[in-house]
């Protein structure tokens, strides 16, 4: 049988199996990076206003910049099992530090000028915060939650390896059985899920800076 | 294992139990730190060879050296596991696989940083290398490359530490490294294995990370000493 053949074999046969895989994939990474910006956008808020919390948290990205990402899900199994729990808990810790440092450095950049000339325009500093302060930090503060959106498409994959599903369980499977099928499928599919993503949030960040240069 | 104890509960046995387990183990750990530390530095060579030659054809024009990094770039997002799965077929399960696909991690960060700390030089500093009578090639042997240095170096660094880290996932496709610490420790929900296993591949980022942090700063000294004399 061709490669091509065995390929279609299997989307012919298993395409449910597939898509199912595909949409785990997709729900846990959402789920987790939904929680990731739920926390460490307004911890990255409030670094840029704390030296102390700044110093805290940029000493803890920088631990976890050297824990391997693999090392991160295996450690929850021991304690929150297998399956999709440890696997979103893992993936958070893996997605918090990007969106963190990028969200207290976007937010402590922006011009002091300019936010002393929305005080004098008579600006309560509720109105400062959304009109002048988060439209002036979206991009930087965005691209670390395009960072953070690649690692966890990525880590999610090895997220099969705690039985919490996903795509990764193609690859995994076709290295235990050596299947050169599954594994072109895996690799493949895997590849272009995150392509697509990088390629979707690119556009979402175009679309939203002209959104807020017209504003 | 203690029969009294509940074996389920993973942070029974505590500190004592880690060390224990570390003294226990130490040959192990030893011997998959080094293999690991072979994985990452058969990597690290292979593309910084390889990053040297992609640059050098990237000098050429600066659309090409942005085509490259875009590519690059790109393959560098695609998740490790999966340019794994796709390998595999070609070269097989092993040692080759792994170290292919991290030498092709790496090229992002290696000629994006190479490509930039190049083509950053000052132009008063190029003109008065000119101006010397240098010809280009000496420009860039003794002008370009040694004001690069310290940016080459530190995309050498951001390799290392994803090297060492992918590294482990290696393991999947019987690389070998750290990686089997960590599998096995799951296999068998050993808390004190998967945690001395973590603790390798971190203290192996910290001595790879604060060696070439250490040739960063040598390098960036060195320079600033000859733009003195």
């Amino acid at each position: 049988m061709t490669p091509m053949q065995s390929i279609l074999d299997y989307f012919a046969s298993d395409g449910a199996e597939w898509l199912q895989m595909v949409a785990e994939h997709l729900q846990v990474s959402a789920l987790a990076l939904a929680i990731a910006v739920l926390v460490a956008v307004p911890a990255g808020i409030l670094c840029s206003r704390s030296a102390l919390a700044d110093r805290l948290a940029t000493g803890i990205a920088g631990v976890l910049r050297i824990v391997p990402s693999l090392a991160v899900l295996i450690i929850c199994v021991p304690y929150l099992g297998v399956g999709t729990l440890p696997a979103v808990v893992a993936l958070t810790v893996l997605a918090i530090p990007p969106i963190l440092i990028n969200t207290a450095v976007a937010f402590r950049n922006v011009p002091s000028e300019m936010i002393e000339a929305a005080r004098g325009l008579g600006m309560s500093p509720t109105q400062m915060f959304w009109r002048i302060q988060v439209p002036l930090a979206f991009p930087v503060a965005f691209s670390g939650i395009r960072t953070a959106s690649i690692e966890v498409i990525a880590s999610a994959s090895l997220a099969a390896y705690i039985g919490a599903g996903g795509l990764g369980v193609l690859i995994y499977t076709g290295i235990g059985a050596m299947r050169n099928d599954l594994l072109w499928i895996g690799g493949l599919s895997v590849a272009a899920l995150s392509l697509l993503t990088s390629r979707l949030l690119a556009a979402a960040d175009n679309l939203v800076r002209r959104r807020l240069h017209l504003a | 294992m203690d029969a009294a104890g509940p074996s389920s509960d993973p942070g029974c046995d505590g500190m004592s139990g880690f060390i224990d387990y570390v003294t226990r183990h130490a040959d192990d750990l030893l011997e998959a730190t080094l293999e690991h530390l072979w994985l990452t530095g058969a990597t690290l060579v292979l593309a910084i060879a390889l990053a040297a030659i992609v640059t050098m054809v990237c000098l050429r024009s600066r659309r090409l050296g942005d085509a490259v990094v875009e590519v690059l770039g790109a393959i560098y997002s695609i998740p490790s596991l999966a340019l794994f799965a796709l390998l595999i077929p070609l070269t097989g399960l092993g040692f080759t696989s792994a170290v292919i696909v991290m030498v092709v991690y790496c090229q992002f960060m290696l000629v994006r940083n190479a490509l930039e700390g190049i083509r950053g030089v000052d132009p008063d500093i190029l003109e008065a290398a000119e101006g010397l009578g240098m010809s280009p090639r000496q420009v860039m042997i003794r002008v370009r490359l040694p004001l690069a240095l310290p940016t080459i170096i530190a995309g050498v660094r951001l390799a290392a530490i994803s090297t060492i880290g992918i590294a482990t996932i290696a393991a999947s496709i019987n690389a070998g490294g750290l990686g089997l610490i960590l599998f096995s420790g799951l296999r068998t929900l050993d808390v004190d294995k998967i945690l001395a296993g973590t603790l390798c591949c971190m203290a192996l980022a910290l001595v790879v990370d604060a060696l070439l942090k250490r040739l960063e700063a040598l390098t960036s000294r060195g320079i600033s000493l000859r733009e003195l004399s």
